[in-house]
Formats: C-alpha cells, structure tokens, sequence
C-alpha cells in the first residue's frame, strides 16, 4: 500500500516536472526541472528495486551532466525569450500526436495485456541480494568487453569536448616546457667584448 | 492494489510523449532539444528496467548502464558544440543554422 | 603446281610489302625494280600455267591451300580453282600490269609518291589474282573488297587534290552499294546450300532454283534468281553498270596508269568475270539473265553516247570503257559468256593501250586532258600516234583487229539469243558500234589531227615520250592487232571454256555461231556481208571525220540547234544530280531526323538529360521533406509510431 503511494507521488512529481522542462520559460528553471525529473526518477528506480542505477542516475546526472547543463546555460546568457516565440503554433498538434501515443501505449499495456502482466509482477528480490553485486558480475564478466568500450567513448567524450572548447588566445604567456628543457648557454648568455677605457686618466 | 510493471510503462510513455511535446514546441533551442533527449532516453530506462525486474534479470540493468554512459558523453559533446557555436554565431537558434542547406 | 600458283599470287605482295614499308630504305629504282620483279614472275608463271592448262591439258586445280577459320559447319578457307577461265584472266591480269608498271617508270617520273604508287599498284595486282584464283566466296569477296579499297586509295592517290579526294569518296560510296548487293547475294547462298566452296553450291544451283523465298509478303520467288540478281548487284558496282556507274568517269582523277590498269582492264572486270564464273547458278535463273542482258544493253548505248559529249580525253576513254562493259554484260546475259570473256580479253589490251596512249598525250602536254587544247600531234609523237591508231581501230571493230572479232562475236551472239529483252539489247549494242566508231574518232581526230590548238610555250616543248612510256605502248598495240585473229578459234569456238563455263541449253548461243565458223578470215567476210557493224562502225568514223576535220563549224552548230539533248548529254542523264539531291540529301534528311528525334531528343533528351531531371525534381522534392529540422523528423517518426501502434491495435 505504501509503495503504490509512494509511486504515485514519485511519478506525479515526475510529470509535473517534465512538464515544467518543456514549458518553463527561464532555462535555468528548465535545467531545475529536469533535475528534479531525475532525482524522482531515480526514487521510482528504488521502489522497483534497481538500487545501484538510481544511485549511478543521481550521482552523473544530478552531479555532473546537469551541473554542466546549467554552466554552460549561465554560460552562454541565451536570450530564451527569442527562442520561444512559436510557442502556441506547434502547441497542438505536439499534444494531439503525444496524446494519441499515450493512449495507445496505455490501451496496449494497461488494458489488452492486463492477464499476461499481472501474473508477471516483480518479485520482491531476496534478503541476501545485492543488485550491485549482481551487475558487477554480470558487467566484469559477460560484458567486459562492452564496459571497456564504454570507457573508451567517455574518454572519447573527455578529449573532444576538450579540443572542442579549447581556444588559444593570441598573446597568452605560456610555458614551453620543451624549449625549456632544449635551451642551450650560448642562447642564454652572451659574452660581449667591451674595449677598456685606456684613456681613464683623464 | 499492487504497482505492476503496467504502471512503469505507462509511466514512461507518458513521460516519452511529454519530451515529444517538448521538442515541438522548444523546436528553436538547441539546450532545451538536448534536455528533452535526455527525457526520452530516461523514459526508455524505465522500460528497460521495468522489464528486467520483471523477468528477473540484470541484462536490462547493463543495457540502462550503457544508455547512461553514452548519453553522458552525447550530453557533454553536444554542449561543447553548443558553446563553440555560440562563440562563433552568437547564437543557438536553430533557425539561424542553416548555412549546411542548399 | 600448287607453289607455282602460291607463287604468282604472292610475288607481287611481297614486292608490295617491301616497296610500301621500306621504301625509304630501298630507293625509287629499288621500288620500281622489286615490283617490276614480282608482276614479271607472275606473268611468266601464268604463262606456264597458261600453257599447262590450256596446251598441254593439264588437269584443273582446286584445293584449298590454307584455312583459316571454322566457325559451326562453316569452313572458310583460302584456296585456289585454276582452269581455263582463270588461267586466262591470271595471264591477262600480269600482263596488263607488267606493262603498266613499266610505263609508271615514265608516268610517275617526278612525282614525291613514288614508291607508294608502285606498292598500291603491285598490291592491286595480288588482290586481283586472289579474286580471280579464289575457289570459294569468301577469298572472293576478299579480292572483290581489296581491288575495291586500292582502287580508292589509287584515285586519291594525289589526297591533296579536292576533286580526287571526292571521286574516291564516291567510288567507294557507289561500290558499297554494290558490294551490299554482292554479299547479300553470297549470304543467300550460304543460307540455303550451306557451302562457300564454288562447285559446291554449282552443284545445288538446280535444286536452289526450285526453291522458293519470300522477300515481300505475298511474292515468291526463287531462292537462285535472288541470290543471283545480288551477286548481279556487286558486279554492277564493280564493272560500273547503269545506274551505279558514275563513280566510273570520276575515278580519271587517279594517275592514268591507274585508268588503264584498275579502271579500264582489270578491276572493273572483275564484276564480268564473277558472273561469267557463277554461270552454273545464273543459268538457271533466266530473270536474272533478262536483267543482266537489259542493265547492259542500256550501260553499252547510253554512256556511249556520253563520251561524244566530253571534253577530257582520260574521262572519253572512261565512257568508252564504260559502254565496252556493257557489251561485255550483254554478252554474258546472252549466255555468250565465251564471247563476254573473249571481249573482257581483247578489251583489255586495246584499252589499256588508249588508256596508256592518254596518258603519254597528257604527259606531252604537260599534264593538259582538255582535247580542244590539243590538235595536230601526229608529227610530234610519231610512236603515241601509231599505237592510239591501233587501239582505236581495235575499239571501233576494224576488220582484222581484235576487237573486230569479239565485238562482233558478240553482237550476233546477242542477235541469236531469244530470252526477253534480247531485242532491246540487239539493238542498243548495234548502235553502239555507231556512237563507239564517232565518240573513238573524234578524240582521235581532234587530239593527232587538225588545228594546233594548243598554247604557244606548251608547242614548244612537245615531244615524243620516254621509251619506258612508248615500250608498253607497243608491247599492248601488238596483241590489240593480233590476239582477236589468232584466239577466235580456241578461245570463242574451241570448246576452251567447256570446263569453266556451264550453258544450261546446249550448244547455246555462242555454239550456234560456231556452227558457221570456218576460220578468222571467212568469219571477216560473214561479217561484212550479213552484219550491219562494219558498215555502221565506217558511218561513224566518217561522221567524225566529217564534223571534226572536214567542217569543224558544225558541231557547235549542232550544240545550238539541239540544246536540249545536249543538255542531257552534258548532265550525264542527271544521275549525279539524281544521287545527290534525293540520295544524297535523303540521306542526309533521315540522318538529321535521326539525330535530331532520335538522339538530341530521345537518347540525350529524355534518357540522358531526362533522368538527370528527373533525379533533380526527385532530389528536390526528398530535399523539401528533409528539412534539417529537428522537430520534422521527431513527427514524422512518431507519426509513424502512432499509425503502427494503431495498426496494432485494430488488427
């Protein structure tokens, strides 16, 4: 009984705040939004028992996509109201598409499949299961090859967002920590002959 | 009354139909395109572990593991595209991006 | 025997080859000498052969010496048939070129093209005797195609002259036209006996008549009087007959020992002795025979008639050449093949003699052809005026000449033969000893005698020509007098032929005359009391004497009084303006509409430029849907989710 509660506050929540994404003028409210759509997500995630995601959704989303999203919006100073100025013209036809969908996603799987879903409810998981054990050994084993390769895009991302946004500003003082290495004396010091002033007496 | 997987996956198209409504009508930002993505992709999560509680195996898990990774990474280039464009074209509307159509 | 044949065919293609590719390196006497070499092995070769067969009754030759290809049943081979017929024609054939080559010596004197000249002309005579030797269709019609491609290339020989560059354009034009006909008419053969090799297909010429063909829906005709009338075709490209002789006249572009060679003796004989050789198959197709018989009666009267009308001595020998042809092809539609051959024969010499006789006039005259520039040159060029005497008389059938005996040989032969059409022709060719007899004499007239018309510095350096020019002058004027008596006999009448030629109704025309023949000189004296040629051949020349020597005056009078038909004349029947403005420009019509709807609109317009288009309205309307737009393709894409999820649904 509490978990259908809990579900329905999480998921209520949830859909007011995709709604707010879609619908806030401010983009900064829109990233809010969408910020807390995760972190409800991520309760929702819980109730059904996959630990070990919920947690990995807060922690790279709420912590790191989202806090980038919100960077580069603050960043950038997008005059969102420019943007928005189609609002109402496509306004109907989205709802009307998105609402056709959601009733035919609802009468397939609410309504036609109800006998076949029922007898499939999730099964409470026992008291020694540990779901991230269970995809760390499915992971580290079965798909190692596919994590590595996840490594591989991250690292991919890492270095072309990087050369992506680098820019070198003409005039910047930096080191050449080659050249440094490479100087040689004579390029230091140079050994001028000053003729001595024989004349000094004077 | 129990929380079937129904629930879940009704729960995910409605969220998936709200981030289409959202790409329609933010149809001009780029930033706000990118966090309707994010949106869709979480509404396939939902799916995806619906699906593996339901048939009591992690495989759907590893799939949601992937999809995160991947969308992590599309979310940071996407941004650094972002903010390269806007330096050069002071800009993000998609209307005014258009140099690439004949 | 077989290497002695070997060998006169391909003496004179070595020496060609060796003239033609190392020219450079072996000089003008090394060209001139090699060729002279291998055309003077071939005749003293075909001499032997001559007398082999002919004398010593040797037995016939055929055997294929080499093939060369075997594609389904069909062998193609190169072989040689070597009997009377040949022999005869390898013999004319070398000499008349042995002769032309030496007098090239002199001809072609200072011209850059020297030791090409002698190339073409030694190849000519290799392809001529691969024709004449061949013992299937196939080399036959390589002989047939090679004469044809020397006789284009020895017309232009002198390519920077504009009008030589269009007569070889036409010659070859025109032959085309015949040679289709020709290998139609060898195809036809092939379909329906299945062999290339002549007494092969002879020996189903009786079965191949009876069967039937339909060309056009509702006509049956014969498969043989098809086939035949074809071949018919090729000979009437090759040998110059109505309507495709009018490459004939233009191909005098060429040097004049060319004339002579290709284009009065040899070539052009090649289409009378190809009928003449295929007389197992149009024996038994009398529509055929009516054909040959009319088509030549027409070429003998009306090109006649033509050369009294020129102007150029070179282009009057060709007319004459042209209605000599004629004769021939009367003959042969005659069923006198005998007769056709011995005239192909005597003709030969005598007109290769006046061809020659030309040519020394033209070298005199420093390279002046227009008779009314000439005149009076009997005591200048005492030799040339001779030996043009001899051939002259030869031509017009003086009693006694050569050409007296096969000419008139072949006019009773033509009186005797009752095919349709035979009236027709009797009576053309008789006229023609008129018209031959004036148009003969008025150039002789106008060119020995009378008037010097020609310009004072040209008077000046006339003089007789080199002995390389005058030596086959008298070597061609000494069998134009004397072949005709000593040949009659076993040639015409000596059953020489009887293994070469078939006549289906025996003893034929040519039999019949032998009947009465008692020996050349009563033969003389049956001609002038029961023939009206003689007397008509003496009418003419005295017409030409008269109006040329006599009353110079007249002819132009004449000229004013019947412009009409001088009109004709001069238009040559307006063929040449025929064949230009509707074959021509037909042509040229069907071309442009085929290029212009066929290919500018159909191939390039629609197929080419159209799908191009069609891809750009295609692209452009893919272009259109593809948007760039984000939010374009997220509701085309859900759109569809939608349809199919509702597909779902309700099915």
């Amino acid at each position: 009984m509490i978990t259908s509660f809990l579900f329905y506050t999480f998921s209520l929540i949830l859909v007011i705040s995709a709604l707010g994404v879609i619908a806030s003028r401010n983009l900064v409210y829109s990233a809010l939004f969408l910020v807390l759509a995760f972190v409800q997500s991520a309760m929702l995630w819980l109730l059904i028992e996959a630990e070990f995601l919920a947690v990995v959704l807060v922690l790279v989303y709420v912590g790191a996509v989202m806090v980038l999203f919100l960077f580069v919006v603050m960043m950038l100073d997008v005059k969102s109201e420019s943007l928005k100025d189609n609002f109402n013209r496509y306004l109907p036809m989205g709802l009307l598409l998105s609402l056709v969908i959601v009733i035919e996603i609802v009468h397939v799987v609410w309504f036609r499949s109800q006998d076949v879903i029922s007898v499939l409810l999730p099964q409470a998981n026992p008291e020694s299961y540990s779901n991230t054990q269970a995809l760390g050994a499915l992971l580290y084993t079965e798909h190692v090859y596919a994590f590595e390769l996840a490594g591989v895009i991250l690292l991919l991302a890492i270095v072309a967002a990087i050369s992506l946004t680098m820019r070198r500003r003409p005039g910047l003082k930096v080191q050449d920590v080659p050249a440094q290495v490479n100087v040689k004396s004579e390029d230091r010091v140079r050994l001028v002959k000053v003729p001595s002033n024989k004349d000094s007496s004077r | 009354m129990m929380i079937t997987i129904s629930h879940y996956l009704v729960l995910a198209a409605v969220l998936f139909s709200l981030a289409v409504v959202g790409i329609f009508i933010n149809r001009k930002n780029v930033i706000l395109l990118l966090m309707c993505i994010e949106l869709m992709l979480l509404a396939v999560n939902f799916n995806f572990i619906a699906f593996s509680r339901m048939l009591g195996d992690e495989l759907g898990q590893v799939f949601v593991f992937f999809i995160l990774t991947v969308a992590a990474s599309e979310a940071a280039i996407g941004l650094a595209i972002l903010v390269v464009l806007f330096r050069t074209r002071q800009s993000i509307n998609v209307d005014e991006l258009g140099s690439l159509k004949g | 025997m077989e290497i002695i044949y070997l060998t006169i065919v391909l003496a004179p293609l070595v020496a060609a080859v060796f003239s033609g590719l190392l020219g450079k390196q072996i000089g003008r006497s090394g060209a001139h000498s090699i060729t002279i070499a291998g055309v003077f092995i071939s005749f003293l070769l075909s001499l032997y052969a001559l007398k082999a067969i002919a004398i010593d009754g040797a037995p016939i030759f055929n055997e294929s010496i080499y093939r060369w290809g075997s594609v389904g049943g069909l062998t193609m081979e190169v072989g040689f048939l070597v009997d009377h017929l040949t022999v005869l024609m390898m013999t004319v054939v070398t000499f008349v070129s042995l002769a032309v080559h030496i007098y090239t010596i002199g001809y072609m004197h200072d011209d850059e093209g020297y030791q090409r000249f002698f190339s073409y002309i030694s190849l000519f005579t290799f392809a001529m005797l691969m024709l004449v030797m061949s013992n299937n269709f196939l080399q036959l019609f390589f002989g047939w195609e090679a004469v044809g491609v020397i006789s284009y290339l020895l017309i232009g020989f002198w390519f920077k002259k504009e009008t030589a560059i269009s007569a070889n354009m036409k010659a070859f034009l025109v032959n085309r036209v015949g040679d289709f006909g020709f290998l139609l008419g060898i195809a036809a053969l092939l379909m329906y006996a299945g062999s290339l090799d002549y007494y092969q297909v002879f020996s189903l010429a009786e079965d191949l008549s009876e069967q039937s063909i339909e060309l056009f829906s509702g006509m049956q005709w014969s498969v043989l009087s098809v086939a035949c009338i074809c071949l018919f075709v090729g000979a009437m490209g090759k040998s110059a007959q109505v309507p495709l002789h009018v490459w004939l006249p233009d191909s005098m572009e060429g040097p004049t020992p060319i004339s002579a060679l290709i284009h009065a003796a040899t070539m052009v004989t090649a289409g009378i002795f190809m009928v003449a050789r295929m007389s197992p198959l149009f024996e038994f197709s009398q529509t055929a025979l009516s054909l040959v018989l009319i088509i030549g009666a027409t070429t003998a009267f009306f090109t006649g008639l033509l050369g009294v009308v020129q102007h150029d001595i070179k282009r009057v020998v060709a007319y004459s050449t042209l209605s000599q042809l004629g004769y021939m092809t009367v003959a042969l539609g005659a069923s006198a093949y005998a007769a056709g051959i011995f005239h192909l024969m005597t003709h030969a010499f005598f007109k290769a003699l006046l061809f020659l006789a030309a040519g020394s006039v033209i070298i005199a005259l420093h390279h002046e052809q227009d008779i009314r520039k000439m005149g009076g040159l009997r005591k200048y060029m005492p030799i040339t005026y001779w030996t043009s005497l001899v051939g002259t008389l030869a031509l017009v059938g003086f009693p006694g000449f050569s050409g007296f005996f096969s000419k008139d040989a072949l006019i009773e032969a033509v009186h005797l033969s009752t095919i349709p059409g035979s009236g027709y022709a009797y009576w053309c060719v008789l006229l023609s000893v008129f018209v031959t007899a004036l148009y003969s004499f008025r150039v002789f007239f106008l060119v020995f005698h009378g008037k010097e018309r020609m310009d004072s510095d040209v008077k000046k350096h006339v003089k007789e020509s080199p002995t390389v020019v005058t030596l086959p002058l008298i070597l061609l004027a000494i069998p134009s007098i004397f072949i005709g008596w000593l040949t009659i006999e076993p040639v015409l009448f000596g059953g020489f032929f009887n293994q070469s030629i078939f006549i289906l109704e025996t003893p034929g025309v040519v039999g019949q005359l032998g009947d009465n023949f008692h020996g050349p000189l009563s033969f003389i004296v049956h001609a002038a009391t029961a023939s009206a040629a003689i007397y008509l051949a003496a009418a003419g020349a005295l017409l030409a004497w008269f109006l040329y020597l006599k009353r110079p005056d007249l002819p132009q009078l004449f000229k004013e009084k019947l412009k009409i038909i001088h009109q004709v004349l001069e238009n040559k029947y307006y063929f040449d303006s025929f064949n230009e403005n509707f074959i021509a420009k037909g042509a040229r019509m069907t071309a442009n509409s085929f290029w212009r709807v066929g290919d500018e609109f159909f191939i390039d317009g629609l197929i080419v430029n159209g799908s191009a288009r069609f891809v750009r309205f295609f692209s452009g309307v893919m272009r259109s849907i593809q948007s760039g737009y984000l939010y374009h393709y997220a509701f085309v894409m859900v759109v569809g989710l939608a349809i199919i999820i509702g597909l779902l649904i309700v099915g």
